[in-house]
């Protein structure tokens, strides 16, 4: 694209797509915005007066605001230790050279291709019923006794259902970035004298830092919006225990019938999002420069 | 001290034999190049004497004591690699420092040895600087210093100029021979560039197919080649081989005359033939000579010669300098 003219004729090729996703955008952004000024309730959808910022102001002292807030804080978190922690010990796992190696590969990204409901269905039942499902056998069997997990412990079930689903995800780009470690640094860093933990430590982890930001602020994006694994399994219960943000605007709007006050929500999450990614590209972004 | 002696040390990949059987001597503080076409096993020799690769018979002693099964880390060993291996994340200063880390240095003592091997080479403004803001050459020495503040038993080289272009792969050449009369600490360089091996070495190993097809000191190598092998692979441009009738006369199935021992006239010699492409260096002239009856032979003349294609030249070989072999291709002497 170096003349004036392949410039312009770039500029009207891709002038359509931007204004779809512009308008794709704008629209929805805007018509939440405009909801979220409204006293907008689905029992009387005829009456919607202005009422300024006064839904912010309900959603925001909600207590179970804040207890959501916690929670999806708490649930992206725990998903990204787990992630990332496991990604790195399968990528070096199947870095290795074994038999079956590449169908073992194939088998660990199943995982993602399974939709998030059916995932969450599948543990729910026959994973983590205290009576029926494998966990809780096992756990009888080797004598600890079956964990009820989604009325004694349901944020950590909810979390593993998620870490489970993103675990393939994360090792399939850690596993890209440890195959294009060059040998020549880890027989160097041998010859250097370092053994298997110091390779580790001071070659193999700087060298996959860019593709574990990669993974943290890409996870962190989805896993703010994790709703249908809440929705089929507690619904974000007992209590508010499992609810976060978005099922909380979900709750606002579609069992309390209040539009009005899931839009404040909707645009408080936004704001959230984005302070939340401000914050992680401060802390990991610089790993993304050349 | 840094004495390696490798016997019968052989090794294979499955089926194939990369290394048969070899056998070598090297003194300490002696600069040795292994030699040889691409294939021929130079470098899986140098990564079996490093430890990163286990050889499947043979022993390998360094310093008198076996270390067939040891790790890398414990041979005392330095290895600079072809790609120099730099840690990228690191600073220069740090790529340095890292095996003395690794040892479990002071942090002061690591200082003064990095700052001694920095000033060696001089990356003293450099140290601070990430691997990937230097130059090759750079590179190349930073790759240099992370070996030498080890103060190892002998320093490994695989093919460390050949990612260099040709004018400073002259440059560090020399450098590095420099740093051998500094530090007297025992060598062992990998090149296919004969011109590297003859520049450098006290004692030159060609290999061929895994096998040592003659070791010696460069000028013994290019005097008396033991076999066709070596003696076409010494030297540059390469030794003329004639066979047949020619050859028959001299009692011999091959005969061999390398281009600088060929006298040039236009009136009278031994071969009568036209000149083809004369490559015209300035210093030198390399004329490719289409012998009647022979074949294509290279010819070394002075710069200020000047024949042109298609004239009619004849070249008489220095009787003395002609290298005779047998059918098998070993030097008869």
């Amino acid at each position: 694209m170096a003349t004036l003219q392949t410039k312009s004729a770039a500029r009207m090729m891709m002038a359509p797509a931007v204004i779809a996703l512009l308008i794709w955008m704008i629209v929805p952004l805007s018509l939440t915005l405009y909801f979220s000024t409204l006293n907008y309730n689905l029992f009387n959808p005829a009456e919607t007066p202005f009422i300024g910022l006064m839904n912010y102001k309900f959603f925001l002292s909600d207590p179970a605001f804040l207890t959501a807030l916690r929670n999806t804080l708490a649930l992206v978190a725990g998903v990204l230790v787990i992630t990332v922690g496991g990604g790195i010990l399968l990528a070096l796992l199947l870095d290795q050279e074994f038999y079956g190696v590449t169908i073992v590969r194939l088998l660990v990204i199943a995982p993602f291709f399974v939709m998030p409901t059916v995932a969450a269905l599948v543990w729910k039942n026959m994973m983590m019923n205290p009576v029926y499902g494998v966990i809780g056998q096992f756990l009888n069997w080797v004598g600890i006794g079956a964990i009820d997990w989604f009325s004694n412990a349901p944020l950590t079930a909810i979390i593993i259902i998620v870490a489970w689903q993103w675990l393939p995800f994360a090792t399939l780009i850690l596993l890209t970035a440890l195959q294009s470690l060059s040998e020549e640094q880890k027989e160097a860093a041998e010859m250097d004298g370092a053994g298997a933990l110091s390779i580790f430590w001071y070659i193999t982890l700087p060298h996959m830092a860019r593709a574990i930001t990669v993974v943290i602020l890409i996870q962190t994006i989805f896993l703010l919006s994790i709703f249908a694994e809440i929705y089929v399994t507690t619904s974000g219960g007992p209590g508010l225990q499992t609810t976060n943000i978005p099922y909380l605007v979900y709750s606002q709007a579609l069992l309390q019938f209040d539009v009005g006050g899931a839009s404040a929500g909707g645009v408080v999450a936004v704001v959230l999002a984005n302070i939340v990614a401000f914050f992680l590209v401060r802390l990991i972004g610089k790993n993304l420069d050349a | 001290m840094g004495n390696i002696t490798l016997d019968k040390v052989s090794k294979s990949f499955g089926a194939t034999n990369v290394i048969q059987s070899v056998d070598l001597d090297i003194e300490d503080g002696e600069f040795v190049v292994f030699v040889g076409p691409s294939g021929c096993g130079k470098s899986t020799l140098l990564r079996l004497i490093a430890g990163l690769e286990d050889v499947t018979s043979g022993r390998i002693m360094i310093d008198g004591t076996d270390a067939t099964g040891l790790a890398p880390a414990k041979r005392r060993l330095s290895m600079v690699f072809q790609s120099y291996a730099l840690y990228p994340h690191m600073s220069v200063r740090q790529n340095i420092a890292f095996p003395l880390k690794m040892a479990g240095d002071d942090r002061a003592v690591i200082d003064r040895k990095v700052g001694d091997a920095a000033r060696i080479l001089n990356l003293t403004d450099y140290l601070d600087r990430k691997p990937r803001q230097l130059s090759g050459g750079q590179r190349q020495r930073v790759a240099i210093g992370r070996a030498i503040v080890r103060e190892p038993e002998a320093f490994l080289f695989d093919e460390p100029l050949s990612n260099l272009d040709a004018a400073l792969r002259v440059n560090m050449r020399l450098e590095i021979s420099e740093l051998h009369q500094q530090l007297k600490t025992t060598m062992i360089y990998v090149t296919h560039d004969q011109v590297e091996a003859m520049t450098m070495a006290d004692k030159i190993v060609v290999l061929s197919a895994g096998r040592i097809e003659q070791v010696g000191s460069p000028l013994d190598l290019y005097k008396r080649p033991a076999n066709r092998f070596v003696a076409g692979f010494i030297g540059s441009p390469k030794m003329n081989f004639v066979e047949g009738s020619e050859a028959g006369r001299y009692g011999a199935a091959v005969i061999g005359i390398r281009p600088e021992h060929l006298a040039i006239s236009t009136t009278e010699g031994a071969w009568r033939g036209t000149v083809g492409v004369s490559e015209q260096l300035g210093s030198d002239t390399f004329l490719h000579v289409h012998v009647d009856g022979i074949d294509t032979i290279t010819a070394r003349t002075g710069g200020e010669v000047v024949l042109d294609h298609g004239d009619t030249v004849f070249l008489t070989p220095q009787p003395d300098k002609i290298h005779k072999f047998d059918a098998q291709g070993m030097a008869i002497r």
